[in-house]
């Protein structure tokens, strides 16, 4: 019993979650691509099936049948860790993620809200050591960059996350989701959610925020030296990391499986799920949406925003927070 | 054997190969890893005790922030091997050695020298952080403090460290 209890079912449902997070992957590829070219007033991918529809299929067999390349000058060990390493955060973060009334992804653990942090603090590895590792001026430059840009954006999102947990006052995300808040507790997190997602963006290394990559000066940056099947992990890593990151924005700022005013609240052990899709799925529209609007910035201001403007304004958010939660819960 | 022992012998296994790994790797971004590998292997084992406060304040902070500022500064003055460096002395390890074997006679003293174990009540609710903060926050709330000023020290000398003297940077403009 122990076995199946601690093993085998976490097991499973690991697996089913993986395999709809990948699927996710690589329709959210033919999304942002259809998305894109829509922006551009472009047609998009419309070869492969019906509106493009097999496109992703053959964009990984592709990537699976090219010839595994390991350049002679790179540490080989790290080399091949560190893809794998940026992809598993992306993923094990699902772990706490509540999918329905009662029903967390893999488990209701009492730390969710630190198991969120703790993950997006070694997310930054996989690319980080991607950079090193190919030993390559471009890709350290990439990689010391994104480090750089992760630890200070951490700073502002932690803030963040701590002002969510105070006005939540528990750790769970199962819990947070169904007490509910407020109506000034919607609106005070509302107000913060821009800054938020500017966060975000800069942790997932998206554009406009995608400085560790940018090709232009960088040549692709931490991924240069990448090819094939590996490099396709890197892709998948920052796709997963997109869904990822929106399914964490939906539970903390938008209700996560549950309808607004409680609608429909009988069926939602069936219905979670979707609904929890839906809005994931509209929170990705908002970061291509970005892509397609927006220029990079330079590097040096980038880091001057996190130092100078959002740092500051999420300690002075969380102050407030903090009296708000004292003299109005 | 219990699950619990076998899955402590296979995680305490990894804890302490990753942790002779961190001190004889000749690379030292291959340290900095067995060290990351090694505080993972911590934080599971907190978990099995029930600590999962513990456990994810030791992800957030020593993998999350500890070994990427390490990796950091690896890749600012660069990686080779220490033996290469101008201003090495051959004494080095030897005195780390001495400073080791000291810190481990302190620790095995204290350890020798403490009563035995008396079980705190709020420790087996350890996983709860709400016990955990009352505990930190009213029984020892100077060591807190104490800690707070330490740190506020050390913000004050990389600052010191980090400022330019203000009349090379007029001379310039």
């Amino acid at each position: 019993m122990d076995w199946l209890n601690l093993i085998i079912i976490p097991t499973i449902r690991s697996l089913v979650l993986i395999v709809v997070l990948l699927t996710g992957f690589a329709y959210l590829t033919w999304y942002e691509r259809k998305l894109l070219a829509r922006f551009h007033v472009r047609i998009g991918p419309n070869r492969a099936g019906p509106r493009g529809l097999l496109q992703p299929i053959a964009d990984a067999v592709k990537a699976v049948f090219k010839e595994e390349i390991i350049p002679g000058h790179v540490d080989k060990m790290v080399y091949l860790i560190a893809p794998a390493l940026a992809l598993v955060p992306a993923l094990i973060i699902w772990a706490v993620i509540p999918l329905g009334k009662g029903f967390p992804a893999v488990a209701d653990v009492p730390i969710g809200f630190l198991w969120i942090l703790a993950v997006a603090g070694i997310e930054s590895y996989g690319v980080i050591l991607a950079g090193w590792s190919s030993n390559n001026n471009y890709s350290l430059l990439g990689a010391l960059r994104s480090s750089a840009q992760m630890i200070s954006y951490e700073l502002p999102l932690g803030f963040f996350l701590l002002s969510i947990l105070l006005l939540a006052g528990d750790f769970s995300l199962v819990n947070l989701v169904e007490s509910g808040r407020q109506w000034w507790e919607w609106l005070w997190l509302w107000l913060m959610f821009p800054l938020f997602f500017i966060c975000i963006l800069a942790e997932t290394n998206r554009s406009p925020f995608d400085l560790p990559e940018t090709e232009n000066e960088l040549v692709a940056g931490f991924q240069t030296e990448y090819g094939g099947i590996k490099f396709a992990l890197f892709f998948m890593a920052e796709y997963i990391n997109m869904i990822t990151t929106s399914a964490i924005m939906a539970t903390l700022f938008f209700g996560g499986y549950a309808l607004p005013f409680g609608i429909g609240s009988d069926f939602l052990p069936i219905l979670g799920p979707f609904i929890l899709a839906g809005k994931i799925i509209v929170l990705l529209f908002l970061f291509i949406w970005v892509r397609a609007s927006l220029g990079r910035p330079r590097y040096d201001q980038l880091m001057g925003f996190a130092w100078r403007t959002l740092l500051p304004i999420s300690l002075v958010y969380m102050i407030i927070t903090a009296l708000l939660t004292v003299f109005f819960k | 054997m219990s699950f619990e022992m076998i899955f402590f012998i296979l995680v305490g296994a990894l804890s302490v190969g990753t942790a002779v790994g961190v001190v004889t790797s000749r690379i030292a971004v291959h340290s900095a890893l067995f060290l990351l590998v090694h505080f993972a292997t911590l934080a599971i084992l907190y978990v099995t005790l029930n600590a999962q406060f513990l456990a994810a304040a030791q992800i957030i902070v020593y993998a999350g922030g500890i070994v990427i500022l390490i990796l950091f500064v690896i890749m600012l003055i660069g990686s080779a091997p220490l033996e290469t460096r101008a201003g090495y002395r051959s004494w080095v390890p030897y005195a780390g050695l001495a400073l080791g074997v000291v810190m481990l006679a302190g620790m095995a003293l204290t350890v020798l020298q403490m009563p035995p174990a008396t079980i705190n009540p709020a420790a087996n609710e350890g996983g709860v952080p709400i016990v955990l903060g009352v505990e930190i926050y009213s029984q020892n709330i100077l060591l807190v403090e104490l800690a707070a000023v330490l740190l506020l020290v050390a913000l004050l000398g990389a600052l010191l460290l980090a400022r330019r003297p203000k009349t090379e940077e007029t001379s310039i403009s």
